[in-house]
């Protein structure tokens, strides 16, 4: 499986945020987005999921075969804001999502294990500082099978801890055949994986 | 699902409707759900009537089935605008148009619906009967216009997430969305009304109108979520 990104260009709000940008990420490549506020980081990943139009070029899974023919049907998008309910409990918010988005992969209660909140399902999301909750959105991307991971600023508010335990989830995705693009400011501890800076638009 | 027989993708999406059903409705009864304020709301409008209009019984009961159903359907916009603003907020609402290629992004804004109707329409129907003492109906009145209320008002519901998808990046998207969907709530009013009173006033036909609406319902259980679908595939920012 492939992922490929042709001349893209974004917009915002009418103004060109970026253009020209293309890559290919075979299985088990990562791609780490980097560069300032502003430059269209979100925006390039969102489009690559597919949930605002590109401006110009496009975006395709080559080799997704019947499971996951489109890019949005392969992909995990873990953005800025967690996806989960404050009233129901980490339990309940993961286990919907693990019905909803289908291709189960781990349990709900072994995916709570692997981020350290074993034991915690019972509590309301609600009640979970930041960190944990960005950690329970993290066991999202565990619960459901998905080779695309398009992760937007994944540790903003992770411990040291977590997120060396994030970066080790993340080697395990790729060492199965996953694809990661994860921007970020913060240096994930992915070895070998390619970058791509961005600039603001002049 | 590679090779897998067609059944087994319809037990899969029933199976994931199923999910995010139970979880809305879940949401709808937890604190801060708001399942109750439309009833409050459906109940305060019926008991201010008859200190409105007087203690004239018979007025009361004429116009009885009407008050009942346009306090419903103003109860019932009034929380429309939570149905998938609460999902925007929170980051769901992109997850949800994500697997819109998984299964029909229609199919999720339908189960949606359903979901706010059992949660907060589906009981005021049921306090509707009760209501309708207040406005001293007869038994057969209030039969009739709890049933025409349990057909037509899912109706309402399906135009408004036309509404609310529409209106889903303004922040106070509520007045707006009434006012996009109540001129268009107006032909589930009228028959559902004129159903109501065929049941009581003897000229007047009960069968046609119900029909009628019960058309409308279906109709729009097909074009509210397609339209409600399109809007949110689009309105994503």
């Amino acid at each position: 499986m492939r992922l490929i990104a042709e001349n893209l260009g974004g917009e915002r709000g009418g103004e060109a945020v970026f253009s020209n940008i293309g890559f290919a990420l075979d299985q088990g490549e990562a791609l780490i987005v980097t560069g300032p506020n502003g430059s269209g980081k979100s925006t390039l990943l969102r489009i690559v999921a597919g949930l605002l139009p590109a401006a110009r070029g496009k975006v395709l899974v080559e080799g997704g075969g019947e499971v996951f023919p489109t890019v949005a049907s392969a992909s995990h998008y873990l953005g800025h804001l967690n996806a989960m309910k404050t009233a129901l409990s980490v339990e309940e918010n993961l286990g919907f999502w693990r019905a909803f988005e289908g291709e189960p992969a781990l349990s709900v209660e072994e995916a709570l294990e692997t981020v350290a909140l074993g034991g915690l399902g019972h509590l309301p999301f609600g009640y979970l500082s930041t960190g944990q909750r960005r950690r329970v959105s993290i066991a999202k991307l565990l619960v459901s099978r998905r080779p695309v991971w398009l992760l937007d600023e994944p540790t903003a508010g992770l411990d040291k801890a977590s997120e060396e335990r994030f970066a080790g989830l993340m080697r395990d995705h790729l060492e199965d055949g996953g694809i990661v693009v994860a921007a970020t400011h913060l240096p994930l501890g992915l070895e070998g994986a390619r970058e791509l800076q961005m600039r603001v638009a002049g | 699902m590679a090779g897998r027989p067609e059944r087994g993708a319809w037990a899969q999406a029933s199976q994931t409707m199923l999910a995010l059903f139970l979880r809305d409705i879940r949401l709808s009864i937890r604190a801060g759900g708001g399942a109750l304020v439309g009833v409050i709301f459906f109940l305060a409008v019926i008991v201010t009537i008859p200190f409105g209009v007087g203690p004239d019984l018979s007025l009361l009961s004429r116009i009885g089935p009407a008050i009942l159903w346009i306090a419903a359907l103003l109860a019932c916009l009034l929380g429309l605008d939570r149905l998938f603003q609460a999902d925007r907020e929170d980051g769901s609402l992109d997850l949800l148009v994500l697997n819109g290629d998984r299964h029909m992004l229609a199919l999720t804004v339908l189960t949606k619906c359903l979901a706010h109707w059992t949660g907060s329409v589906l009981p005021l129907v049921v306090a509707a009967p009760l209501l309708g003492l207040f406005m001293n109906m007869a038994p057969l009145g209030i039969g009739a216009t709890a049933l025409t209320l349990l057909i037509g008002t899912p109706a309402i519901t399906f135009i408004g997430a036309a509404g609310a998808a529409v209106a889903v990046a303004l922040p106070r998207g509520g007045l707006l969305i009434s006012v996009l969907v109540l001129p268009l709530t107006i032909p589930v009013l009228i028959f559902g009304v004129s159903a109501s009173y065929g049941a009581v006033a003897d000229p007047a036909p009960f069968l046609q109108p119900f029909l009628i609406l019960a058309a409308l319902t279906l109709f729009l259980a097909v074009v509210g979520p397609l339209a409600a679908a399109l809007a949110l595939r689009h309105g994503t920012d």
